[in-house]
């Protein structure tokens, strides 16, 4: 009995050690383009540190560079938690540079920049299978969740053993459908919030911290 | 392959069999699937890929998106069905039903998915 409990509490040791205090662990944000992963990273940094992590809007592939905002202290009663904010560019199978065009765009313009979202993607699908140790899978609440994308990003997550909590955001918009994405991913837990005006962000860091602490 | 030559007004559909990929390195089956969709060619793989495959194909498709000439994949399998989520003993059992899919990758200016669920997936299919 005490060999076992000695063999118990050592590996208890040994994966605690694993993720130390002084190692905080990368939490990627991953997910479509537009669905809000750099709001909700920028709501995070700020909640916690003050500062954003980088700029928002409404044209697709705004982040082509994956951004990190290391040591974010997460309080949840009493105790905290630190980890690394990544956020990365949304995740496509194709990029045309036309698309961009709509949004008053020069075409030189518009092929710099689908070339820099290339770039992007294939840095965020790099971090994914090397750098991170969890994933928050960020979902625009108010469109269709049954995609290719989102179905093999999740299963490259789940393939990779990394905890995952998906998050269907823009719970503000009228349109917005929790329970479309419930039913998608009815293998991980779902957490609405509104990542544009902070909405549920409470139940958002409380899961953070069981997840990822 | 299926070595069909293309006629001018038509699409070439590969349609590759489980057993011809077994033996292929991931970056092989990587390297064929685009080799054939750069053809403009529909490629149809009777088992899929596994994730980390889907992963890699994925950079290596956007490390080769090129304005006016490449804008990249579509790629279609039958969503994830309850049954089909495999725990670690499964996985090391070596069961994987998530590899197991059948898979069709096209150019993404020429193939668009029209309905997609657990047992159909239904797509139209353009020429060049």
């Amino acid at each position: 009995m005490g060999l076992i409990t000695d063999i118990r509490d050592s590996i208890s040791r040994s994966i605690a050690s694993l993720f130390s205090a002084e190692d905080p662990k990368r939490i990627g944000i991953y997910g479509p383009p537009n669905a809000g992963k750099t709001t909700l990273a920028n709501r995070i940094a700020r909640d916690w540190t003050g500062d954003a992590i980088g700029p928002e809007s409404h044209i697709p592939h705004e982040t082509r560079r994956a951004r990190r905002k290391e040591n974010v202290e997460i309080e949840r009663d009493g105790k905290s938690v630190t980890i690394d904010v990544v956020d990365t560019p949304g995740v496509t199978t194709k990029v045309d540079y036309t698309e961009f065009l709509e949004h008053d765009m020069e075409k030189d313009d518009a092929v710099r920049r689908s070339r820099e979202a290339t770039e992007g993607v294939a840095e965020a699908m790099h971090w994914l299978r090397e750098d991170v140790d969890g994933v928050l899978y960020v979902l625009d609440s108010t469109k269709d969740p049954f995609t290719q994308v989102n179905t093999m990003l999740v299963g490259i997550i789940e393939s990779q053993d990394l905890p995952v909590l998906i998050l269907a955001n823009k719970t503000d918009l009228p349109e917005s459908n929790i329970r479309r994405i419930e039913n998608a991913f009815p293998q991980h837990e779902t957490i609405p919030l509104s990542a544009l005006e902070g909405d549920n962000m409470d139940e958002v860091y409380d899961k953070i911290a069981d997840y990822f602490g | 392959m299926a070595e069909v030559k293309q006629a001018d007004d038509g699409v070439q559909i590969d349609l590759i069999s489980g057993e011809r990929m077994e033996g292929m390195a991931s970056m092989e089956k990587i390297r064929m699937i685009l080799d054939g969709v750069h053809e403009g060619n529909i490629v149809i793989l009777e088992e899929g890929l596994s994730p980390d495959e889907e992963s890699k194909l994925i950079e290596v498709t956007m490390t080769e998106i090129s304005p006016d000439e490449f804008n990249g994949i579509e790629i279609e399998t039958y969503p994830k069905g309850d049954t089909a989520d495999s725990g670690l003993f499964d996985r090391l059992m070596g069961k994987d039903p998530e590899t197991k899919k059948l898979t069709v990758i096209g150019p993404a200016n020429q193939i668009e998915t029209l309905h997609k669920d657990e047992t159909l997936i239904s797509a139209l299919v353009s020429r060049k």
